[in-house]
């Protein structure tokens, strides 16, 4: 039996650290996360952010690799969050790989966040080349993989949806715990009345700042007057939201004459999310692919196993390369595993 | 309701809906009886305002009235008859994951957009097909047929077969044309794509259809990006043509 292949992969773009440990047909061996928590009516800060990774990601590293029984020896390679992200917190996770590299002596893997979520997605559901929606505090974006690269179709204009849901749960001083959207989600549940928002797609983009502005200044009039209640404005906040991304999603898939939809991201946990968009793919005869919060949300396996994949293919970061950004487009990284997938179908 | 403040040209409220409803009714019992294998009503052609066979029947039966011409991803279009012109209807058809009220909001917004864009670029000179019904219950629009086809099947056939400079030449300063009016008159078309132009058979006139997207803007960021999307659609569908960007 040969032996398989095994990566170590950090994760700390954002509020998040995570650490995980997968083998190469995307088995998770050990998956732990810790998650940075502030006060209800706060976001969270970059560097109390780094500083709560920095406390952390030590013991993630332990329990990770006990859960998983290996050790450091077994390791083939060290993948970790290049970008993009909160400059801080990113920075936590790129040190410790660099220094573990050089203990281990095992080879380093930068790994683009964006892209990593969807090889996740892609391995959980068994997706073969769906649409992808990524849905998270930090991005939007409608992908297609085409010609060698992930490819952006549509995105926001300006802030993630998620970034849009956590400030309206600020709004309503909803607990950070586990995390707003999942808080603006279970009180929606309860909304009844519908109350008319603004809805901005342009083309293939969507626009969320200057809902949010509306929401934000219409919420505390509207609640003071008694017109509606908090779980009518979160109903509301959703529907008019899901409905904006399953537009472009649509139009998406019109475009690349695609069936089948994976949505992922933290944004991609909510089910009234997933609902709207598998109403949309049954109407046009395809599926729809969702997974739940442990790989939705950031974590330390996707990162391992999207480095690993890479490496896999004969890829690695050299030390000196190893560095970190703010800025890194989903579309700037070359899918070379899905490439040699291809020639391997065309061969058969 | 704004859109009928807008001076529509023959523009039959009210009107249109009985007479929808009737020819639909009628249609759909003729699809009926082809479908049970019946006797059609002596020549059917003429019972019904609308060129009416068996094979049209059949790929129209789930909605019994009209000819089906094309199913997008937001509307339904159908070849009718419509006081005896040969005409298109386009349906919005509603969308389920919505929200009802945020869905109806939506499908009568484009439905106005579309119906007050076409008449304001037929004001401005711009050839659109003429629009002879507007129909907010059942969403639909109802304007004239254009014999023609599509620019982007002329471009092609330009491709395959070599290409017709003169033609060539004519057809892209027509779409200049077509585009300078619009936009010099505030108007954004929102979809210009070669398969939105028909090149009408017996004038060789460029039509501009589908102004669902469309909306009025005189800032240049909203003209440019009007003008990003046709070339993108240029670059993507018509390379086989030289190069269509000099």
């Amino acid at each position: 039996m040969t032996k398989r292949m095994i990566a170590l992969g950090f994760e700390g773009s954002a509020n998040k650290i995570g650490v995980g440990v997968v083998t190469l047909d995307g088995t998770i061996l050990s998956n732990p996360r810790h998650t940075y928590i502030t006060p209800p009516g706060q976001g969270f800060l970059p560097r109390e952010t780094a500083q709560h990774h920095l406390q952390h990601i030590l013991p993630l590293v332990k329990s990770a690799l006990q859960t998983a029984q290996v050790t450091p020896k077994d390791i083939d390679c060290i993948c970790y969050t290049k970008g993009p992200g909160m400059g801080a917190p990113l920075q936590v996770s790129a040190i410790v790989v660099r220094v573990l590299s050089q203990l281990w002596k095992k080879p380093i893997v930068g790994v683009n966040h964006c892209v990593a979520h969807i090889e996740m997605g892609r391995v959980v559901t068994g997706a073969d080349d769906p649409v992808v929606l990524y849905v998270s505090g930090g991005n939007t974006q409608v992908i297609a993989y085409s010609e060698g690269r992930y490819r952006i179709f549509g995105e926001t204009i300006d802030i993630a949806v998620g970034n849009c849901l956590d400030r309206f749960a600020r709004v309503l001083t909803l607990s950070n715990d586990p995390s707003p959207g999942y808080n603006i989600e279970q009180l929606a549940k309860k909304g009844e009345k519908f109350i008319d928002l603004p809805y901005a797609v342009k083309g293939m983009d969507v626009s969320f700042s200057g809902i949010l502005s509306y929401i934000e200044a219409t919420a505390e009039e509207k609640l003071k007057n008694n017109e509606c209640t908090p779980a009518d404005l979160c109903y509301s906040l959703q529907e008019t939201l899901f409905a904006m991304l399953v537009e472009i999603t649509e139009r998406a898939m019109a475009h690349c004459d695609t069936k089948d939809v994976l949505i992922v991201g933290g944004v991609g946990c909510n089910e009234r999310l997933q609902e709207m968009m598998r109403t949309m793919c049954s109407e046009r005869g395809g599926r729809l692919f969702a997974t739940d919060d442990r790989y939705c949300i950031d974590n330390g396996a996707m990162i391992a196993y999207t480095g690993l994949l890479e490496f896999a293919h004969g890829a690695s970061t050299p030390l000196e390369d190893s560095t970190f950004t703010q800025r890194f487009r989903t579309d700037e990284v070359k899918a070379i595993w899905r490439e040699a997938n291809s020639e391997k179908l065309k061969s058969i | 309701m704004g859109w009928s403040r807008r001076p529509l040209p023959f523009l039959l409220r009210g009107s249109i809906l009985p007479s929808l409803i009737s020819v639909r009714v009628a249609a759909h019992l003729a699809a009926v009886a082809v479908a049970r294998n019946l006797p059609l009503p002596a020549s059917p052609s003429r019972a019904l305002p609308l060129s009416f066979n068996i094979m049209e029947a059949e790929a129209d039966s789930g909605n019994g009235s009209l000819i089906l011409i094309k199913q997008g991803a937001e509307a339904r279009v159908f070849e009718f008859s419509f006081v005896g012109r040969r005409s298109v209807i386009k349906e919005r058809f509603s969308k389920k994951y919505r929200h009802p009220t945020l869905d109806s909001k939506l499908t009568l917004k484009h439905l106005n957009a579309e119906a007050r864009c076409m008449t304001k670029a037929r004001r401005l000179g711009v050839r659109t097909p003429v629009l002879y019904a507007v129909d907010p219950v059942l969403h639909t629009l109802t304007f004239e047929y254009v014999e023609g086809s599509s620019i982007k099947d002329v471009f092609l056939v330009f491709g395959s077969h070599g290409v017709i400079e003169e033609r060539l030449d004519n057809i892209a300063s027509q779409i200049g044309d077509a585009i300078g009016k619009l936009h010099d008159g505030g108007l954004i078309h929102g979809d210009l794509t070669t398969s939105n132009m028909l090149l009408k058979h017996d004038t060789n006139h460029l039509v501009l259809i589908d102004f669902g997207l469309s909306f009025t803007s005189t800032l240049p960021e909203d003209k440019a990006v009007d003008l990003y999307v046709l070339e993108r659609a240029l670059l993507s569908m018509h390379s086989s043509c030289g190069n269509v960007m000099d």
